[in-house]
């Protein structure tokens, strides 16, 4: 135990926790614009799959790391395109579309890197590129706190500025002020004569712009390839972490925090012999123990 | 207008599997340098052997249990994922006992098969329990269990189970007296197609005749009504969850004793999956599961000999799926004929009295 926590209070320790929370925070942001405006988005975690793939194949096929993420991003404003066309316009029920989506994105990431490369699990024939990590000047000359906060991906500092961003965006703007109108009462929003499906497609199309940063890092800075399957239940977890911050930017920031401490524990106490299959299980433990407990406080205010 | 009804979703079935067979020869054009052998193969190979033919009724059993398991807790309009990590854990716990108690005769075959239920069960509980005590979302809940199943099984399996001889990670052979017969020669059919078709029977009665499936019905439809006719919801959610979880578990356990020597998934099969794409093509309706099943597992055997003929990838079967069941979903596809035949139908009918 003693030597757990040594770990836990390292620099290195609480920077992993900020690179592995990246994916899910980006995640967690898409559940949240998507669910502010009453729609709640199952497959970001299938738009991220595919998102990660094309980043990955758009920045080889440019020689453009950049443009490989624009890809990723295009690709999955495409992906929540679909899930908005089938909900919005041939009303389908929208988790059994977004679970379509999620089981469609495992098996076309397969079929596409197969057409593409003859290889049915991993990406590393296509030559992708890296999103360039960089060191912010003054705080990384901060003893401790500068290892920790400073050499980071671009894409994460982009996920935590994005927070900041969404708060002011629901908060000042127009569109952001029909989104929770929308969220909270859809049937007054029609009566003041705005389309609640128009808003809800332009939610969920950032939600799909989200998701799509979100794969652009699984695969051009979290690892630098795409695999099989990668983003691995994160677009779930996020759906967790959106509820227990109900919805609000800050508050949904920390659990997805939470989320990625769990992932670094995880992948810590490998070192300590035990066993990897129960080290991996343990975010999704996690996930599940913390959403029971949030769920026991709420109902508990509830009845009071 | 009940008759209607079934019309029109039948209908929109229709039209949804000809539109994603029509996107898949598209894809199929524009990927393929031998398109005509693809479609062909497609569409086709499943009819070219005996073998092949066996391997339609093969695919179907597993995910006929699966589509069941989904039926069910479907039915209870609980969003429950988690057929998929109790067939896993089924499959896994029956092979477990199998190999460390083999019994003799009838119990070497219901023994694994009931322990392979209880663990499906069991894990289906967890979302369920906390849905019914906790009013916590069943979906994620329910998500996050099928890594859960996965990864506490791989390390029973590694831990407990490995056969030390064998090259790959696997359990010990399982004993001859756990094994299901094949029933047709020249072909892989196993005697659990016998209780495929009896469990769709079961369920078909569970829904319709017996009083909790009565219950679970009247929950799906309209959980608010059912607190205030005076139905106890918590125990509803329960049973229906861990019924879907035992049935799903004994499916694992089938296809573990019917078509494998040893225990040997080191990732989820995906049966889960397929058991959600079934309930949607059978509208969760049990009676509607084996028509479904064989359709998709015939998709299946296509999409295989597909892939070992021509240069398509089987994955293409996964993406039209996926539209396939968004289309058959989508309630409003054919929403402006049924309007039209609903005003033709009213001012016929305004006319003739």
């Amino acid at each position: 135990m003693g030597q757990i926590l040594e770990i836990i209070f390292t620099a290195d320790f609480l920077h992993s926790i900020i690179r592995l929370s990246t994916p899910i925070l980006f995640a967690t942001m898409a559940a949240l614009i998507s669910e502010r405006a009453g729609v709640i988005n199952i497959g970001i975690e299938g738009t991220m799959l595919f998102a990660s793939l094309m980043g990955v194949v758009g920045s080889a096929f440019t020689g453009n790391v950049w443009l490989g993420v624009l890809c990723a991003v295009v690709s999955g404003i495409a992906f929540s395109g679909l899930l908005s066309f089938f909900h919005l316009k041939l009303e389908t029920d929208i988790v059994l579309t977004g679970i379509a989506l999620n089981l469609m994105s495992s098996g076309l990431t397969i079929f596409i890197l197969y057409i593409l490369t003859g290889d049915k699990g991993v990406s590393t024939q296509l030559a992708s590129k890296a999103v360039p990590n960089i060191n912010i000047p003054l705080i990384q000359d901060i003893p401790v706190l500068g290892s920790i906060l400073s050499g980071h991906s671009v894409l994460t500092y982009l996920a935590f500025f994005l927070v900041i961003a969404l708060a002011i965006f629901l908060k000042k703007t127009k569109l952001g002020t029909y989104i929770r109108a929308v969220g909270e009462n859809s049937d007054s929003v029609e009566t003041a004569g705005i389309s609640v499906n128009m808003v809800r497609l332009k939610a969920l199309l950032i939600s799909g712009a989200i998701s799509g940063l979100g794969g652009a890092f699984m695969s051009m800075a979290y690892v630098n390839m795409f695999t099989k399957d990668m983003v691995a239940g994160r677009g779930f977890i996020a759906l967790a972490a959106e509820a227990m911050g109900r919805g609000v930017p800050g508050l949904s920031m920390l659990s997805a925090l939470f989320f990625g401490m769990a992932d670094a524990l995880s992948n810590n106490l490998q070192l300590f012999n035990m066993p990897s299959e129960l080290t991996r299980l343990m975010p999704y433990a996690f996930t599940i123990v913390a959403l029971g407990i949030y769920a026991a406080r709420e109902q508990r205010k509830s009845k009071a | 207008m009940k008759k209607k009804n079934l019309l029109f979703s039948s209908a929109t079935t229709v039209l949804a599997i000809t539109i994603s067979l029509v996107i898949a020869l598209v894809i199929i054009l524009c990927v393929s340098e031998q398109p005509g052998q693809a479609v062909t193969a497609l569409l086709l190979g499943p009819l070219r052997s005996t073998r092949l033919i066996g391997s339609i009724f093969t695919t179907a059993i597993p995910i006929c249990f699966t589509g069941l398991a989904v039926c069910l807790m479907f039915q209870a309009s609980m969003f429950n994922m988690c057929a998929e990590g109790s067939f896993f854990l089924g499959a896994l716990a029956a092979a477990a006992f199998a190999t460390k108690v083999p019994l003799p005769g009838i119990l070497g075959l219901a023994g694994p098969m009931l322990v392979g239920a209880a663990a499906g069960a069991l894990l289906c509980l967890v979302p369920a329990w906390l849905k019914a005590k906790l009013n916590a979302s069943e979906m994620v809940a329910s998500l996050m269990l099928n890594y859960i199943a996965l990864y506490l099984g791989l390390y029973v399996l590694n831990t407990y189970l490995r056969d030390q001889s064998f090259g790959a990670l696997a359990s010990e052979k399982l004993p001859d007296s756990s094994k299901l017969d094949k029933i047709i020669p020249g072909t892989s059919i196993h005697s659990g197609i016998f209780l495929a078709i009896f469990f769709i029977v079961l369920c078909f009665l569970l829904l319709y005749k017996t009083s909790l499936g009565h219950k679970i019905r009247t929950y799906g439809q309209n959980p608010r009504f059912t607190k205030y006719a005076g139905i106890k919801v918590g125990s509803v959610i329960i049973l229906s969850q861990v019924l879907g979880g035992a049935i799903a578990g004994i499916g694992g356990s089938v296809e573990v004793m019917g078509m494998y020597e040893r225990f040997q998934w080191t990732s989820l099969p995906g049966y889960g999956w397929d058991g959600v794409i079934l309930a949607i093509l059978a509208r969760n309706k049990p009676q509607y599961v084996p028509l479904a099943a064989i359709f998709l597992s015939y998709l299946r055997v296509g999409a295989s000999t597909m892939a070992s003929n021509t240069d398509v990838p089987k994955e293409l079967i996964t993406v039209i799926q996926a539209i396939m069941i968004m289309l058959i979903t989508a309630t409003a596809l054919l929403k402006g004929m049924k309007q039209k035949m609903v005003i033709k139908e009213a001012l016929s009918s305004g006319t003739d009295s």
